[in-house]
């Protein structure tokens, strides 16, 4: 059995970075996998701009932002198998695949760096009541056929959610000639960002109905109809039935971090994000498994998806060259009052390198609130926050001197500003 | 009188007011693009458009493209029937013209993939 110094699963934005950054730090034995015909992952179907503000400084296309990711891997030659398809991983890092070409192989990493990406909730996830009939149809797989294969889904739609996508492909449909007749929302606030709602919705007049769902589809073969109706505490309040004809149904109503492989290697998830539980080198519970990207927690901003990717191959490089994988006291990442979840779970302060990355989402919207970060009884910073909302993920960086010290759990919350 | 919207010069949506009577003066920016939108958007709003063209011989039937630039808002569904009426060859390179000043704005319609 082959064995590689380290294994990607994935060729998407995070594949691509983490493979680039282990290269850069002298791992060079490298094989990714990638189930597509082409590298890039969601970003070749995410045709719209708004993408690498952060890392590029200026504003691209999900495919510019990809050829160029794109680009630089191909650069430094690093090893990639496209049409191959991941069967399994286990804890001892052995990994089966299977091509067209070499039919079923096994091999084996001295690390390996999961970057899966996530998938979308479906009817089923969310127990869409009424009828069965065709026509329902997640935001993003009407995404790939619309702008990858030049196949409009239907001309009359209505859209149940507002995460991004959904509001995306409302913008999208309607440039193509489609009717889109509103998108509901069953929460009180967007699931999407607020630029998406103004330049998706409000440019093309399209209703965002907060507070509202849909309580029945109906149509025997193709979908007809669907009503929408307002709810309070999520039950639906009687007599506020709208009905609207439509032919499609898209669903924007969440991402879920695709983690099928890291179940079966034992891999413990989180609650939350549905994602693997990592430490500050982005390593599962499992040794030498280490997962970033939307496999990880789903993001709202691909430039992110690039940093923790490059932290991740940075840190499965260093655990690749190092004989000493003692890493030192473990303290938690606690995430208290008005803290939705926070990536990574657990924290080494012996073994950060210069700064410890944090991810966080907040569990509702909040205006003018302090973002204290606290050890035991020690303040370790409060950073002021004018606007927070669980769609717009926050990224803190805080400095190794900061933590060195630490032996208490690193609990997070919001309070009233000082 | 005063107008209040949202910037969409970045993701974080900044919520922004501006003083029509006082020279579009912004205010509940964080950047210095929250103000140029602001001014912007409420005496000449443009916006970047993505779509696609039909290309034959390449590994998806669409190449994506868009404005190279912003082109105004009331353009828009004028450039999407010049975009239909376009058939391409691959291959085509990133940044590639598919169509000069396209519908008078003075903006090119370029690839935004290669294929």
């Amino acid at each position: 059995m082959r064995e590689y110094e380290a294994i990607v699963i994935g060729g998407g934005s995070a594949g691509l970075a983490a493979s680039v950054a282990l290269h850069n730090e002298g791992v060079t034995d490298i094989l990714l996998l990638e189930r597509d015909q082409e590298l890039g992952g969601i970003l070749n179907q995410c045709i719209h701009n708004g993408f690498g503000l952060k890392v590029f400084k200026e504003e691209l296309t999900g495919p510019e932002y990809a050829e160029r990711y794109k680009d630089i891997f191909v650069e430094k030659n690093i090893p990639y198998k496209t049409n191959t398809m991941v069967i399994s991983c286990d804890k001892n890092r052995i990994v089966e695949y299977a091509n067209k070409d070499e039919g079923f192989v096994k091999i084996k990493g001295k690390a390996i760096i999961m970057t899966t990406g996530c998938y979308e909730r479906n009817a089923g996830a969310i127990q869409l009541p009424g009828d069965r009939p065709s026509g329902i149809i997640t935001a993003g797989t009407a995404q790939k056929y619309l702008n990858m294969d030049g196949y409009l889904v239907g001309k009359k739609v209505f859209i149940l959610g507002s995460g991004d996508i959904g509001l995306i492909m409302a913008r999208r449909m309607t440039l193509e000639g489609a009717e889109v007749l509103g998108v509901a929302e069953i929460m009180p606030y967007s699931g999407g960002l607020n630029r998406n709602i103004v330049q998706c919705l409000d440019d093309y007049n399209i209703p965002l109905y907060l507070n509202h769902t849909i309580t029945s589809i109906k149509g025997k073969d193709h979908i007809e109809q669907i009503v929408l109706q307002e709810v309070k505490d999520f039950i639906p309040i009687k007599g506020t039935e709208k009905t609207f004809d439509v032919d499609t149904l898209l669903l924007s109503i969440g991402l879920i971090p695709e983690q099928s492989l890291a179940e079966k290697a034992g891999i413990i998830l989180h609650s939350k994000t549905k994602g693997p539980m990592v430490d500050e080198s982005y390593q599962t519970n499992i040794d030498g498994i280490f997962a970033c990207g939307n496999a990880l927690h789903v993001h709202d901003l691909v430039d992110f998806v690039s940093t923790e990717s490059e932290r991740a191959g940075k840190a499965a490089a260093q655990y690749i060259k190092r004989s000493d994988k003692n890493v030192g006291l473990s303290v938690n990442t606690i995430a208290n009052k008005g803290i939705s979840y926070i990536v990574p779970q657990t924290i080494h302060p012996k073994s950060i390198e210069q700064n410890l990355e944090l991810f966080l989402r907040v569990d509702g919207v909040y205006q003018d609130m302090d973002l204290v970060i606290k050890s035991g009884e020690k303040e370790i910073k409060r950073y002021k926050k004018r606007h927070l909302a669980p769609a717009e993920m926050e990224r803190i960086i805080i400095p190794k001197q900061w933590l060195v010290d630490i032996n208490h759990d690193l609990e997070i919350s919001l309070e009233a500003m000082k | 009188m005063i107008k209040t919207l949202t910037c969409i010069a970045c993701p974080i949506g900044c919520h922004l007011e501006v003083d029509v009577d006082d020279n579009y003066k912004v205010t509940g920016n964080q950047c210095k693009k929250g103000e140029y939108f602001g001014k912007k958007e409420l005496q000449n709003p443009t916006r970047t458009l993505t779509s696609t063209v039909i290309i034959q011989g390449a590994i998806y039937p669409r190449l994506p493209v868009k404005t190279s630039d912003e082109i105004p808002k009331d353009k828009i569904f004028e450039i999407m029937n010049c975009l239909n009426n376009i058939t391409l060859k691959s291959p085509v390179k990133v940044n590639q013209v598919i169509i000069e000043n396209v519908a008078n704005t003075g903006v090119n319609i370029i690839a935004t993939r290669s294929m």
